[in-house]
C-alpha cells in the first residue's frame, strides 16, 4: 500500500506520521513528477484552501488529480482538504461546503462525537474549520454531525472530515480510509 | 501545562506550515496577497521598512484599519502589538485577530517583561535569535515562532544566523545525556519542561517560521532548507518592482525550495528587488529588542 499526500501547503507531515504508525508507506506530491508514480490513495490535508487550490492549477495538478479521483483512487481530505472535494473547486464530491464556518481562530475548538462506521467517541478538532452546508446527491452519504451540522461524510471512493483527525491520538478514521483504499486494491486486483 | 485553548492555537500554527505570510498595509494589498497564495496576512500601517525610515515611536495599527483587511480576505489576519503591551493585545483579541505577533518591530512598551500570553485566548508568534529565547516566549505561552532576522532591510543573513544557531542548538540538546539536561536549561534560561521536549523530539514544541529580511523566491528556499517551516515577507513583496508576481514566486518556491531548476524559473523577471539596507548601515537594530 502505498499513499500520496498532497504536500504543497498545510499539515502534510501530520497525516504521513500517522500512517506510518499504522505502517503504511507515504510519499510528498509537491509538483507533477512526484504525482506520477504509483499509488493506492491520496490525501488532501488541511491548511489554507485558497493557497492549495492555486498551486495545484499553477503546477498542473488539478486535471491529473481530478481525473483519477473521477477514476476511483480513493481519496481522504481534511478541512481545507475536504474543501478541495467540494463543489466549485475539484468538485469531485457532491457537497457544498461553507469555509470558515466557525469564524476565526477564537471559533476553534475540540469535542468528540459519533462517525458512522467508526465508533463513539472519535476526538474532533475543528480549527477554522469548514462544514458540509449541503450534500447534493444521494450518493453521498452523511457520516457525522456536531450541533446539526455536517462535519463527516463519504461519497464512494471520497472520505471527507471538517475536522482533523491527524492532530489527535485516535487513529480510527485513518483506518478506515485504509480499508476504502484495501477495498478499491482488491477490486482492481 | 498546555490548555486546550494553546493547543487548538498550536494548531493552527500547523494549518500554516509551507506557506507564506505577508505583510499588508490595506485591503488592496491584502487581496494580492490572497490571490498570489498567502497563507496568512500581517496588517499593519506601515511595513517594517518604513518603520524604520520614519523613526519616532512605532505602536499597534489601528483597529478599523485591521478589520478593513479581516474583511477583504478569507484567509487568517494577523497584527503585531509592542512587546509587553497587554492593553494592545486585549484590543487585538477584541476585535478577534486570529494571531498576535509580539514585536520586536514595534517599540517595545516594556522593557524587562513580555506578555503572559497564556492568559489570553488568541494565538501569539514571537521572534527568537536563538533557542533560550524561544523557549522563554513558548513559556510564556507563545503558540508560534518565528527568528528576528532583521526586518525592514531586505538582507537575510540575520535570519540565517538565527535560524542556523537555532538548529545548531536544538541538535546540541538533542546528543545530551539525561543528566546534562539540568545545566543545559539554566544556560539557556529556559523552563527544564520544554529543554527535555527539545531533547527528545529534536524540534521546539511549536511550529517555527523564518522572518526578518526575506526579499526573494531563493532567499525563502534557502531559509525552508535551513529548517524553517514557511516564512514571514514583510518589506520585500510590497517594496519591490512587481508585487503580484514575486508574492506568487515566493509562495510556489516555499513549496517546492529543493527543485533549483524551478526556482531559477521563478526568479526570473521579477523586476526590482526591494533596495535593501546592509545590517552595518542601519542605527537600530530590532533584534536586540526583547530577549
Amino acid at each position: 500500500m502505498r499513499i500520496a499526500v498532497l504536500a504543497l501547503q498545510g499539515a502534510f507531515n501530520e497525516h504521513e506520521q500517522v500512517l506510518q504508525r499504522l505502517g503504511v508507506e507515504t510519499f510528498e506530491v509537491r509538483q507533477l513528477s512526484d504525482w506520477q508514480q504509483p499509488k493506492d490513495g491520496l490525501i488532501l490535508p488541511g491548511g489554507e484552501s485558497t493557497v492549495q487550490m492555486r498551486l495545484l492549477s499553477q503546477l498542473g495538478l488539478l486535471e491529473p488529480v481530478r481525473e483519477a479521483i473521477l477514476g476511483g483512487l480513493p481519496v481522504f481530505g481534511t478541512c481545507a482538504g475536504m474543501i478541495l472535494l467540494s463543489e466549485g473547486r475539484l468538485g469531485t464530491m457532491d457537497i457544498r461546503v461553507r469555509r470558515n464556518a466557525y469564524g476565526r481562530q477564537l471559533g476553534s475548538f475540540h469535542t468528540e462525537g459519533q462517525v458512522e462506521g467508526t465508533g463513539n467517541h472519535v476526538p474532533m478538532t475543528f480549527i477554522r474549520a469548514p462544514y458540509i452546508e449541503e450534500i447534493l446527491s444521494p450518493r453521498c452519504q452523511v457520516l457525522a454531525e456536531v450541533d446539526g451540522h455536517i462535519v463527516a461524510a463519504q461519497q464512494g471512493n471520497q472520505l471527507a472530515t471538517s475536522f482533523h483527525p491527524e492532530l489527535d491520538q485516535d487513529l480510527r478514521i485513518h483506518q478506515h480510509f485504509m480499508q476504502m483504499v484495501s477495498a478499491v486494491s482488491r477490486l482492481v486486483a | 501545562m498546555v490548555n486546550e485553548r494553546q493547543d487548538l492555537n498550536r494548531q493552527l500554527a500547523q494549518m500554516l506550515k509551507g506557506g507564506v505570510i505577508m505583510d499588508v498595509t490595506t485591503p488592496e494589498q491584502a487581496r494580492i496577497a490572497e490571490e498570489a497564495g498567502a497563507c496568512a496576512v500581517m496588517a499593519l500601517e506601515r511595513i517594517p521598512a518604513d518603520i524604520r525610515a520614519a523613526g519616532g515611536v512605532s505602536r499597534m495599527s489601528d483597529p478599523k484599519m485591521i478589520r478593513g483587511i479581516q474583511e477583504a480576505v478569507s484567509i487568517p489576519v494577523m497584527a503585531k502589538c509592542r512587546i509587553g503591551h497587554i492593553a494592545e493585545a486585549q484590543i487585538l483579541q477584541a476585535i478577534e485577530i486570529d494571531y498576535i505577533d509580539e514585536s520586536e518591530v514595534l517599540s517595545p512598551a516594556d522593557n524587562i517583561y513580555h506578555i503572559d500570553k497564556t492568559k489570553f485566548d488568541v494565538p501569539f508568534v514571537c521572534g527568537a535569535k536563538n533557542l533560550g529565547e524561544a523557549l522563554r516566549r513558548i513559556a510564556e505561552g507563545a503558540t508560534m515562532i518565528r527568528t528576528k532576522g532583521e526586518p525592514g532591510t531586505g538582507d537575510v543573513v540575520q535570519a540565517v544566523s538565527h535560524m542556523r544557531l537555532m538548529q545548531s542548538e536544538i541538535r546540541r540538546l538533542v546528543s545530551m545525556s539525561d543528566d546534562e539536561l539540568f545545566e543545559a536549561a539554566k544556560q539557556l534560561q529556559a523552563p527544564y519542561e520544554l529543554v527535555r521536549f527539545v531533547h527528545e523530539n529534536g524540534k521546539l514544541p511549536v511550529v517555527n517560521f523564518a522572518a526578518g529580511g526575506v526579499a526573494t523566491p531563493a532567499d525563502a528556499a534557502l531559509m525552508m532548507q535551513l529548517g524553517a517551516e514557511g516564512v514571514f515577507v514583510g518589506s520585500g513583496i510590497f517594496k519591490s518592482g512587481n508585487p503580484r508576481k514575486r508574492a506568487a514566486a515566493i509562495v510556489q518556491a516555499v513549496t517546492n525550495y529543493q527543485d533549483a531548476k524551478l526556482l531559477a524559473e521563478l526568479s526570473e523577471d521579477l523586476g526590482e528587488a526591494m533596495v535593501g539596507i546592509n545590517e552595518q548601515e542601519i542605527e537600530l537594530l530590532m533584534a536586540e529588542r526583547g530577549k
